[in-house]
């Protein structure tokens, strides 16, 4: 990708249903379990959800989670254990982090969203009162401006530079790590801690909006309810989650001797310009298609498309719509490429799906096997694809490139490429 | 509520609000902040439950009266004659 510094993943900091660290994440994506379960949220009742179930305290006080927002408990420990992850030490006395100063560490954290949760929880909490506003929270502003996420890990870290939130719907987990990674090129930072968080399932506004708009995931199952391509889908099933990424120059990483899990090789984003929720296939293949341009690949250098689906009706077909338009419809020819879907697991993490669902890929570059896409009892022909891998995990005898799609409302598409090194 | 039990209603507040506060051997006479983290915010939430726990209104001007446990009590005590305590909200 030019002449620019070459940026790589050196840590992973997650939570997701099924898992709160990269191994378990992926150990159960392998053994085909879910995290969706049963859920009960005022005003809309029982539902399925997506729930993480990390341990807050231990990168919080009590205090700092109780003032804060689950967005920024989230951050929070993505943040720390993806620094953990990273082996990078944290000296507060020196005001470093692995030696470098906490000044040249930037947080660029996606987020769908942000304060939906703690304006609902402060309407209800005045509605016990006569709406007397007297009793709204004083805390209400700090929780809900855009950078709460980002602002929460900075004061947590004790980090002082660049930290703030992008709003990208449900790509905002690709922006993060695209906007990270271009900070690290421009030489804004020295490290960056990028990815997306989601504090959805708090809100029960999304779960009524989705069931307005007939896109609200269920199943008499709840581990059934996210099934992207299945015949049967009958919408999203909405989740929390989060997962932030040390990223580093290439040189920076090889001269500390760093684990390093791929490198950022290519990305893209564009706007259909067409619908508020609709998607459009052809700019979705346009997002592809700039993505390996910029990366200097080719369709078949692709080894794994990790899809966006989230279990409606129109998205699904749109986006296997996009996939064969780019890579066509074999598996065999040009393309050898192989795709899946994680939302069949963990369902819709919002914000933090384009970070999370690449995380739960980047371990085939070591163990060679692709996840598979579960829940698919009947594969809707409209979302065939020759590579798609339902069911059971699949061997492979090459992964060396993935491909992470993720979109949102709007018209945002995004991919990113990464590679191994 | 006693004058007791008007200090024991400011230490469950503040429980709440610094949970991860060590209350036991407070020096009732020392300015809560010199000897917990609390801070402007936390002295907001501790009005807010005042009026959300006892229906207490506390002006900005009389802050200043919470500063230590003996001068919440003198300063809560009157305005909590008549009312119970309710700990653990």
């Amino acid at each position: 990708m030019s002449n620019l510094p070459r940026v790589v993943i050196t840590g992973v900091g997650l939570t997701s249903p099924n898992g709160n660290d990269l191994q378990t994440f992926r150990k159960n994506l392998l053994a085909g379990v879910s995290g969706v379960r049963p859920y009960n949220i005022r005003h809309v009742g029982d539902t399925v959800a997506g729930i993480c179930d990390f341990e807050v305290t231990r990168h919080q006080k009590r205090k700092e989670a109780r003032r804060g927002t689950r967005a920024g408990s989230i951050s929070v420990y993505c943040a720390r254990e993806a620094l953990e992850d990273a082996g990078l030490r944290i000296d507060d006395a020196a005001g470093t982090v692995g030696g470098r100063a906490k000044s040249r560490i930037g947080t660029y954290i996606g987020i769908t969203e942000h304060g939906n949760v703690e304006t609902e929880n402060e309407v209800h909490n005045v509605s016990g009162f006569d709406f007397d506003l007297s009793f709204w929270s004083h805390h209400h502003n700090p929780r809900t401006v855009a950078n709460n996420p980002a602002g929460e890990v900075t004061l947590n870290l004790g980090l002082t530079g660049p930290a703030y939130c992008l709003g990208g719907a449900c790509a905002a987990g690709n922006l993060g790590i695209i906007h990270g990674m271009q900070m690290l090129q421009l030489g804004e930072v020295d490290l960056a801690l990028a990815g997306g968080v989601s504090e959805a399932i708090h809100t029960f506004g999304i779960f009524a909006s989705f069931a307005s708009q007939g896109a609200l995931g269920s199943h008499e199952d709840p581990t059934k309810a996210s099934r992207p391509f299945d015949q049967s889908r009958n919408g999203i099933v909405v989740s929390e989650g989060g997962c932030l990424y040390t990223l580093e120059r290439l040189d920076d990483a090889l001269a500390r001797g760093a684990k390093i899990y791929g490198e950022v090789v290519g990305y893209h984003v564009n706007s259909d310009a067409s619908d508020f929720v609709l998607p459009n296939a052809e700019r979705q293949a346009e997002c592809m298609t700039a993505a390996l341009a910029k990366a200097d690949l080719g369709i078949g250098d692709i080894d794994l498309v990790n899809t966006h689906a989230t279990s409606t009706n129109l998205g699904d077909l749109q986006e296997s719509d996009a996939l064969r338009r780019v890579f066509g419809d074999s598996h065999d020819g040009e393309s050898r490429v192989f795709v899946n879907n994680t939302k069949s697991f963990i369902g819709h993490t919002m914000g933090a799906a384009g970070a999370l669902e690449l995380a739960g890929n980047l371990p085939a570059f070591d163990d060679k096997v692709v996840h598979a896409s579960i829940n698919v009892e009947n594969l809707d022909p409209g979302c065939a694809h020759a590579g798609l891998v339902l069911g059971e995990p699949r061997e492979v005898s090459r992964m060396d490139t993935i491909l992470n799609l993720s979109f949102g409302m709007l018209g945002i598409n995004s991919a990113v490429i990464i590679r191994r090194i | 509520m006693t004058r007791d039990e008007v200090t024991l209603a400011i230490k469950d507040i503040i429980e709440t609000i610094a949970p991860d506060e060590e209350l036991v051997g407070l020096n009732p006479d020392e300015r809560l902040r010199d000897q917990i983290e609390l801070d402007s915010m936390d002295f907001l939430d501790i009005v807010m439950e005042l009026r959300k726990r006892y229906g207490v209104q506390v002006p900005e001007e009389d802050y200043k009266e919470l500063a230590s446990l003996t001068s919440c009590a003198d300063y809560l005590g009157p305005k909590l004659e008549d009312v119970e305590l309710k700990v653990g909200c």
